[in-house]
């Protein structure tokens, strides 16, 4: 008679079955192949490269592609820093919100360029609903950034395909235009007719029923919302996120709300599939990801559903679950499922509070961001999981003793040097950034008192917390964290800036070098990548790097915690 | 670097007025097709507007209680607690609620309070209740309304919002929505 898990199940199938012919129509979206959308988007299109002054026949190399990428984040970030310190004399500002200070504004600008969307401000009070509309097209276009430059990659692992990659703008606005935006109008439409607000009016005064008066803050959320979830974007438009009850008003919603997150980043794969015309290859990459998907899950969910054994202790019953930081509505088990959801990928909204967690299920969250790629962000996620089939490739050409190649292509020495590079300078942000903000806190405790919201491990857990949703582009916090100050704004931004774009440009730049090379056509010996086999060995180095690198750390916060209350 | 600056500014300026511009009149244009036009889903308790699904304090003994809210429900500056699960101030504060609602709620044991009823929820605003707990309440408003409670028990049966097509998510009450049906039983 439970009625919880039949709902996640629903959510995850939900999600497969939409997400198998969206990856068809993106891949034919990255081929230039007709789809129904051409005859409303090619006008559109024509329109955005003809004011854009861009060419769209121009054929690019992976460096002119990065060029291309790196200098119009730069502009985002300019335009950004100056609508975020100069919201209080801008327009649409119904509630007179003030202009954000420069560090927060710095952190909050590099945020939503690089689609992490770390928030150390709260939308009610902390923008106007110009600053909200901004933010918006962050949203929007660091998601289609995202998936144009995994487009670019998968151009590059096509077969005999001798540097032609296509343009980067022409790539970047189709991803726009003709997978987020039609996407995204109809989220919001559905969210709109399902109690979310869109209105431009600002705060309103009401009296509750037991005569307390209240102000209710709105704005234009349902257009917020749709993007914010499907770009694994998750910047909310209320402080609290999706557990707030205009942003995410019912079950339904949130079915809707979850399915959104995982959406793109699963049809990326199966775009891949499309792409090489590879499908057995897709499924493999499909299935390593959804291996460790569920081995979050469920330990997640079950933990959630039996409850903080510190209350049980208190003789109280808790036929919810832990129930503290989560909404009635969506109960212990869908809040489970978001959290792990939201942070595989790399989205970061929340329908619960996870600082509120039970310690496993925290330690659950903070995995899903430190290997930040069973599915993974838009684009970027397929981009982190490339990275380890390089390192899976390189190691078992030689355990076999061969030439490590894959799809026909020579890995060598260069290749493998990016490789490790990147798959190391995750783990080196998060744990340099916790074991700074330890040692800062440790020496001077009541200069930094205002940190921390939870005492011991679990205080820990917080800072480790930050530096992981930083590093992995999630935006998700242990929200307790006190995180509005110089030390928080800065050296996030900086690890959100140095963990978007060198993991774009060490994957790009390997398969811009690998499809330059000659390819060398499949024989008996060759190393078959689609295989269980290979699977399992993708599986093992990821697990390995992960649990080598954050093992340690994960035993002082969030294990040292389970022990004390259980 | 020059060839890139200009057209991806002139490009962004595109994409502003796309997504910022015409795709939230796009949506902001069909909210005026909906409920209330947009502004979410409001509903009238004794001449007062109310939005039917942001939580509302009740501490009064004669309505049914709602969740403790980290924020007071402040529907402008909403929020949870991020109380850790171990965190032995919290601990203490959820101690105390439960000792307040025994004392107000005479007769109702310990362990037939569900956690629901003494824990803040992630908003701070939750509109929502578990059955149980508005059924252990059941007692207290009987006997400060004077009314039998048998129809209270009919109230909170009305009242239950069953889970998605009886399949899926739970089982709740909206406690604003039970408290003016509660009004209006005289």
């Amino acid at each position: 008679m439970n009625t919880e898990i039949p709902g996640i199940v629903l959510m995850y199938l939900a999600v497969v079955i939409l997400a198998l012919p969206l990856g068809r129509y993106i891949g034919k979206i990255f081929c230039h192949e007709k789809t129904w959308s051409d005859c409303i988007f090619n006008p559109v299109d024509k329109l955005f490269y003809k004011l854009g002054g861009i060419n769209p026949a121009t054929e690019m190399n992976w460096k002119k592609h990065l060029a291309a990428l790196l200098s119009i984040n730069l502009v985002w970030f300019l335009i950004a820093m100056f609508v975020l310190t100069n919201m209080s004399w801008l327009p649409l500002n119904p509630d007179h919100n003030p202009s954000m200070s420069a560090d927060l504004a710095f952190n909050t600008a590099i945020s939503f360029v690089t689609n992490t969307n770390l928030q150390h401000y709260s939308g009610e009070t902390g923008l106007s609903y110009l600053g909200q509309l901004s933010l918006m097209l962050w949203q929007f276009i660091s998601a289609g950034c995202g998936i144009a430059i995994a487009g670019v990659v998968f151009m590059a692992m096509k077969e005999r395909n001798a540097g032609k990659l296509g343009n980067f703008y022409c790539l970047f606005v189709r991803s726009c235009t003709r997978i987020l935006f039609p996407l995204a109008v109809v989220l919001s439409l559905l969210l709109l007719f399902n109690g979310t607000p869109m209105t431009f009016k600002g705060k309103t005064l009401m009296t509750s029923l037991q005569g307390d008066s209240v102000a209710v803050s709105r704005g234009p959320v349902a257009a917020f919302v749709a993007i914010k979830q499907l770009g694994t974007n998750g910047g909310g438009f209320f402080g609290p996120n999706s557990t707030h009850p205009l942003e995410n008003p019912s079950y339904f919603t949130n079915i809707l709300e979850t399915v959104a997150i995982f959406l793109i980043p699963i049809a990326m794969v199966f775009a891949l599939g499309y792409v090489l015309k590879r499908r057995k290859l897709a499924w493999t990459i499909f299935v390593v990801m959804t291996v460790g998907f569920l081995l979050l899950l469920i330990p997640t969910v079950v933990n959630e559903m039996n409850g903080n054994p510190a209350i049980t202790r208190m003789g109280i019953g808790q036929p919810m679950g832990s129930i503290e930081g989560k909404e009635v509505r969506f109960g212990p088990a869908a809040s489970a499922y978001w959290a792990i959801n939201t942070t595989v990928t790399s989205n970061g909204s929340v329908n619960a509070m996870h600082d509120s967690l039970t310690p496993l299920s925290g330690m659950n969250a903070l995995l899903g961001m430190m290997v930040n790629c069973f599915y993974g962000g838009v684009g970027v996620g397929f981009l982190n999981f490339y990275i380890f089939i390089i390192l899976a490739v390189f190691i078992s050409g030689l355990m076999v003793g061969r030439t490590p190649e894959f799809l026909g292509k020579k890995i060598e020495a260069k290749e493998m040097k990016i490789a490790m590079i990147i798959a190391l300078l995750h783990p080196f942000l998060i744990l340099t950034g916790t074991a700074m903000s330890s040692f800062l806190y440790a020496h001077a405790p009541e200069t930094y008192a205002g940190w921390l919201n939870n005492p011991g491990y679990h205080g820990f857990s917080e800072m480790l917390y930050e530096f992981s949703s930083a590093s992995a582009n999630n935006g998700s916090g242990f929200e307790g964290l006190g995180d509005n100050t110089p030390f928080w704004n800065i050296a996030c931004g900086i690890v959100m800036l140095v963990a978007r774009y060198l993991p774009i440009i060490g994957p790009v730049a390997i398969a811009g070098s690998l499809a330059a090379k000659k390819y060398v056509p499949e024989s008996a010996g060759t190393l078959k990548t689609d295989t269980a086999t290979f699977g399992l060995m993708t599986f093992a180095v990821i697990a390995i790097v992960a649990a080598l690198s954050f093992f340690p750390a994960l035993a002082l916060g969030p294990i040292a915690e389970y022990f004390s209350i259980y | 670097m020059k060839t890139n600056i200009f057209p991806a500014i002139r490009l962004t300026l595109v994409c502003l007025v796309f997504f910022s511009g015409v795709y939230t009149l796009m949506i902001w244009g069909a909210a005026q097709l909906a409920p209330n036009n947009g502004e979410g889903e409001l509903l009238n308790a004794n001449e007062k507007t109310c939005y039917a699904n942001v939580g509302q304090k009740f501490t009064q003994d004669n309505y049914f209680w709602s969740r403790p809210s980290a924020v007071d429900y402040n529907a402008a500056g909403a929020g949870g607690s991020n109380k850790g699960p171990s965190n032995p101030a919290y601990l203490n504060d959820v101690q105390a609620r439960i000792d307040t609602f025994l004392v107000h709620n005479p007769g109702v044991s310990r362990a037939e309070i569900p956690s629901d009823l003494v824990t803040a929820s992630g908003s701070g605003l939750d509109p929502h209740i578990s059955r149980q707990a508005a059924v252990i309440q059941v007692k207290r408003i009987a006997r400060v309304r004077g009314i039998a409670e048998g129809n209270i028990q009919q109230l909170i049966l009305s009242n239950t919002e069953k889970p998605l097509l009886g399949l899926f998510g739970t089982e709740r009450i909206n406690v604003l929505r039970l408290n003016i049906a509660l009004d209006n039983l005289k």
